[in-house]
C-alpha cells in the first residue's frame, strides 16, 4: 500500500482540500444520509433503546475500571483453551509478534479480516517489509488495498470510490495479485462483488495463516467475537490452520452474558440492521473445527495512556460502530482522510489525541478542534461516550501543552494582551478610546457606514477568514455612561 | 519488565483514582418477551425473509419433502454426521456426502449443506449454530454455496438476551442473519459474497401442520 497517514497536514489544511472535492462531498452526503436513515429506523424499533444503551455503556465501563483483573482472567481462560496469549506494548511489538508467527509457518501470505487495530499498527506494511503479503478480504478494504489508497470511513472504507472507479481498479489490479477480474466485468455492484468472491476464494482456500481483530474479548470464557457481513471473516476464522487475533486491551467484556446489550447495539448503530449477517465467536482451539493453532495478541499502543485520563477514558468504551461519523456535520463535509488517522470523525478527534498524547504532534493537536461541539455524536453513540465533553477537555490539554512554547501562538498573545488591558481601568479606558477612533475611521470606509469588517491583515486574518468581525462601536460604554449620566440625559440625536 | 508486566502496571497506575467497581450489568428486557408463541414464530419467519433468506414453513411430517425441494435436483449435499436421517430422507442417497474430513477444496466442489441449528431469534431474524454434531464443523456451513437450515419451532426465542442465556460460549458459534451481504459499493446492498449465497430456512412447526 502506498498510502500512509504519516506526515498528514493539520486538520484545517486537509479539510480545505477535501472540501474542494465535489465528488467526495456528494459520496459522503449520500452515504452518511442513507446510513443515518437506516439507523434511525431500526433504533426506533427498540422500545427501551435508552435502557439498552445505558447497559452497553455500563458493561464497557465496568470492564475498563478493573481492566487488570479482566485481562488476566481473559489470558487464563484463553490459555486453558489452548490459545497462546502475547502482550504487545506498542505497534512495533505487535507487528513483530504477528510477523514471527507467519515466519514460523514459512508462509509468504496471510488473509485478513477487516480490523481497525491492524490498520492502526500498520501491520500490512510490516508484513510486506518481511516479504509476506497481507490480503485484505473485506470488499471495501480490498478496493482500498488494490487502489493503493486509504480508508475513509470505519464502516464503508471505500465510500470515496464510485462503482466506475471500483471496476477500473479491479480490471487493472486484480491480475497483478491473483485471479484476474473477468473480461466482461460491468460496474453493477453485484457483478463487482462476484468478481471479488472469485478473486478471494482461491486465497481463502489455500491460506495457512489468518489475521483478525476482535469486536469483543470476553474475559470469563476466553471467547473472541467478530461481527461482519460478507463471510470473509468466517472464511479467515475457519479455514486456515493458524489464526492470529490482534486485540486492543479495551475490547474486554467481563462476562458472556454482558455481551448481550452490545450485540443489540452494534449492528443497529453501525449498518442500520437489526443484526449483521454473520457473527462468529470462538474460544481458543476447538478440536477438529477451525484453526488448531490460535494466537491472541493483547495490544496497549496508547490505551493505558487514554485510560489514565479520567475524562477521556470513556473513549475506550467505543465499539467502532461509526454512528458518530454519520451524524457529524464536520465529517459529512470533509470525509475521513482529513483526520489523518484510521480513526476518523468525532471519535477519531478524541481517540487519536488520547492514544498518542497532546502537545507532541501538531496534526494530532488539531483534531479536538475539528468539531462544532453540536453534540449529535453523543446522542448517536450506543455506549454514551460524551464526545463533546472530551473534546473540550482535550482542547484545554492542547492549550496547556503549549504554555511554555518559545514562540507563542497568536491566540495566546491576544489573550495575554487582553489580560493586561482588562487588568487596569486606565489601560482599558485608553484601549476603548483607540477602539472608538478605529470604529469611526473603519466604519466610514467606502463612503457609507459599514457594519462588519472584511478580512483583517496579519495574524487577525486567520480569524476573519471565516468570520465577520463587527466594526467597533465609536463610543465605549464608559464614555456613554459619563456623557449621559447612566442614561438619565440620553439624547438619541447624539448617538452616532 | 516483560510487556505483560508493564502493560498491567500501566493499567493499575491509570486506574489509581478508581475506588468503586460497579457490579455485573443486568441485561434490559428483550423485545417480544410476553408475546404469544404464534406471534413470535410469525415475526421470526418474517424477519428471516426480510434479510433475503428463503423461508419455508412446514409440519414435522413434511420436513423431508421441504428439504428436498430446497436443493436443486442432482445437487451434491454434504450432511453432518449427527443430522437426523429423516431430514434428508427426501434426497437420493447418491446425492449425500458424509463429512469424513473434507478439505476446503473438496467442500468448494459441493453444492449444498443441510443442517439443524441451536437457536432462532425472532426479533433479529437470526439463526445461531453451535456446531454440534447435527450442524457439523464450521467449514461445512461456510464453503458450499447453499445452506438449508432446519429450525424447530421450539428452538425459536424472542430476542438476543434469550439466545445469549441459552448458548454456551465454550462452543464455537455462528450467528447467521440472512445470506452474506455487502453494501460496500455505493451502499447498494448485494446479497451473497463469500458465505453461502442462498440460505433456505425450513421452520418446522407442531405435529400435523399448522
Amino acid at each position: 500500500m502506498s498510502g500512509t497517514f504519516v506526515g498528514m497536514p493539520k486538520f484545517p489544511g486537509a479539510a480545505r482540500e477535501a472540501l474542494a472535492d465535489t465528488q467526495l462531498r456528494y459520496n459522503l452526503a449520500h452515504a452518511t444520509g442513507t446510513i443515518r436513515g437506516k439507523r434511525a429506523a431500526v433504533v426506533g424499533e427498540v422500545e427501551n433503546w435508552e435502557e439498552v444503551r445505558l447497559a452497553g455503556a455500563a458493561v464497557k465501563e465496568r470492564a475498563l475500571l478493573e481492566l487488570d483483573q479482566r485481562l488476566m482472567q481473559l489470558e487464563g481462560a484463553l490459555t486453558a483453551r489452548g490459545a497462546t496469549v502475547h502482550w504487545a506494548r506498542d505497534a512495533a511489538e505487535a507487528n513483530a509478534i504477528v510477523t514471527g508467527i507467519a515466519q514460523a509457518h514459512a508462509v509468504d501470505e496471510v488473509v485478513k479480516v477487516k480490523s481497525m487495530v491492524t490498520q492502526e499498527i500498520g501491520l500490512n506494511e510490516a508484513l510486506e517489509a518481511e516479504g509476506i503479503a497481507a490480503w485484505e478480504t473485506d470488499l471495501a478494504e480490498l478496493i482500498v488495498q488494490l487502489g493503493g489508497d486509504l480508508p475513509s470511513h470505519i464502516l464503508v472504507p471505500a465510500i470515496h470510490r464510485n462503482r466506475a472507479e471500483v471496476r477500473e481498479i479491479f480490471l487493472r489490479e486484480m491480475a497483478k495479485v491473483g485471479r484476474p477480474a473477468p473480461a466482461g466485468l460491468t460496474d453493477e455492484p453485484a457483478v463487482l462483488a462476484g468478481a471479488a468472491r472469485e478473486h478471494l476464494r482461491e486465497k481463502f482456500l489455500r491460506a495457512k495463516v489468518a489475521v483478525s481483530g476482535a469486536n469483543f474479548a470476553i474475559a470469563d470464557s476466553g471467547t473472541l467475537v467478530v461481527v461482519e457481513s460478507e463471510g470473509n471473516g468466517r472464511m479467515c476464522l475457519t479455514l486456515p490452520e493458524v489464526l492470529v487475533s490482534v486485540v486492543g486491551i479495551e475490547k474486554v467484556v467481563s462476562t458472556w452474558d454482558e455481551v448481550d446489550p452490545l450485540l443489540r447495539l452494534l449492528p443497529r448503530s453501525s449498518t442500520g440492521e437489526r443484526m449483521n449477517p454473520y457473527t462468529s465467536t470462538w474460544t481458543g482451539v476447538t478440536p477438529g473445527d477451525g484453526p488448531q493453532e490460535v494466537h491472541v495478541v493483547l495490544l496497549d499502543n496508547g490505551r493505558t495512556r487514554a485510560l489514565a485520563d479520567e475524562v477521556g477514558r470513556q473513549a475506550l468504551r467505543c465499539i467502532r460502530c461509526s454512528a458518530c461519523l454519520n451524524v457529524c456535520p464536520v465529517y459529512e463535509r470533509t470525509g475521513g482522510h482529513a483526520y489523518g488517522s484510521v480513526y476518523p470523525g468525532p471519535i477519531g478527534a478524541i481517540l487519536n489525541p488520547l492514544l498518542k498524547g497532546t502537545g507532541v504532534d501538531e496534526q494530532v493537536d488539531s483534531l479536538p478542534y475539528a468539531s462544532s461541539l453540536c453534540g449529535a455524536c453523543f446522542e448517536a453513540c450506543p455506549v454514551r461516550i460524551d464526545i463533546p465533553e472530551v473534546l473540550v477537555h482535550l482542547r484545554s490539554k492542547v492549550v496547556d501543552g503549549h504554555r511554555d512554547d518559545r514562540i507563542p501562538k497568536p491566540e495566546a498573545v491576544a489573550f495575554k494582551a487582553a489580560g493586561w488591558a482588562f487588568g487596569s481601568a486606565e489601560r482599558l479606558a485608553a484601549g476603548e478610546r483607540v477602539s472608538g477612533l478605529a470604529g469611526k475611521v473603519l466604519g466610514r470606509r467606502g463612503g457609507r457606514k459599514a457594519q462588519v469588517l472584511g478580512r483583517l491583515p496579519g495574524p487577525g486574518g486567520a480569524w476573519t477568514d471565516a468570520r465577520d468581525l463587527p466594526v467597533p462601536p465609536t463610543e465605549s460604554f464608559r464614555e456613554w455612561w459619563e456623557r449621559t449620566d447612566g442614561g438619565r440625559e440620553e439624547d438619541d440625536d447624539d448617538r452616532t | 519488565m516483560t510487556a505483560r508486566e508493564e502493560i498491567l502496571a500501566h493499567v493499575r497506575a491509570a486506574l489509581a483514582d478508581v475506588d468503586a467497581i460497579p457490579g455485573p450489568v443486568v441485561s434490559p428486557a428483550g423485545a417480544g418477551a410476553d408475546d404469544p408463541r404464534d406471534v413470535v414464530l410469525e415475526r421470526f419467519a418474517e424477519r428471516v425473509a426480510d434479510y433475503r433468506a428463503e423461508v419455508v414453513r412446514c409440519a414435522s411430517d413434511e420436513v423431508a419433502a421441504a428439504v428436498a425441494a430446497a436443493v436443486p435436483g442432482g445437487a451434491r449435499v454434504v450432511v453432518p454426521d449427527g443430522l437426523a436421517a429423516e431430514l434428508v430422507a427426501g434426497l437420493a442417497p447418491e446425492q449425500l456426502v458424509a463429512d469424513d474430513g473434507l478439505t476446503a477444496h473438496q467442500l468448494d466442489a459441493i453444492d449444498a449443506v443441510v443442517t439443524a441449528c441451536r437457536v432462532g431469534i425472532a426479533e433479529t431474524g437470526t439463526i445461531v449454530l453451535d456446531h454440534q454434531a447435527d450442524q457439523g464443523r464450521r467449514a461445512l456451513t461456510l464453503v458450499p454455496d447453499r445452506h438449508v437450515c432446519v429450525v424447530r419451532a421450539d428452538q425459536v426465542v424472542a430476542d438476543v438476551p434469550d439466545a445469549v442465556a441459552l448458548l454456551d460460549p465454550a462452543r464455537p458459534l455462528t450467528w447467521i442473519s440472512g445470506p452474506s451481504a455487502t453494501s460496500d459499493i455505493e451502499l447498494s446492498r448485494v446479497e451473497g459474497v463469500h458465505g453461502p449465497r442462498t440460505l433456505v430456512m425450513v421452520l418446522v412447526e407442531s405435529e400435523g401442520g399448522r
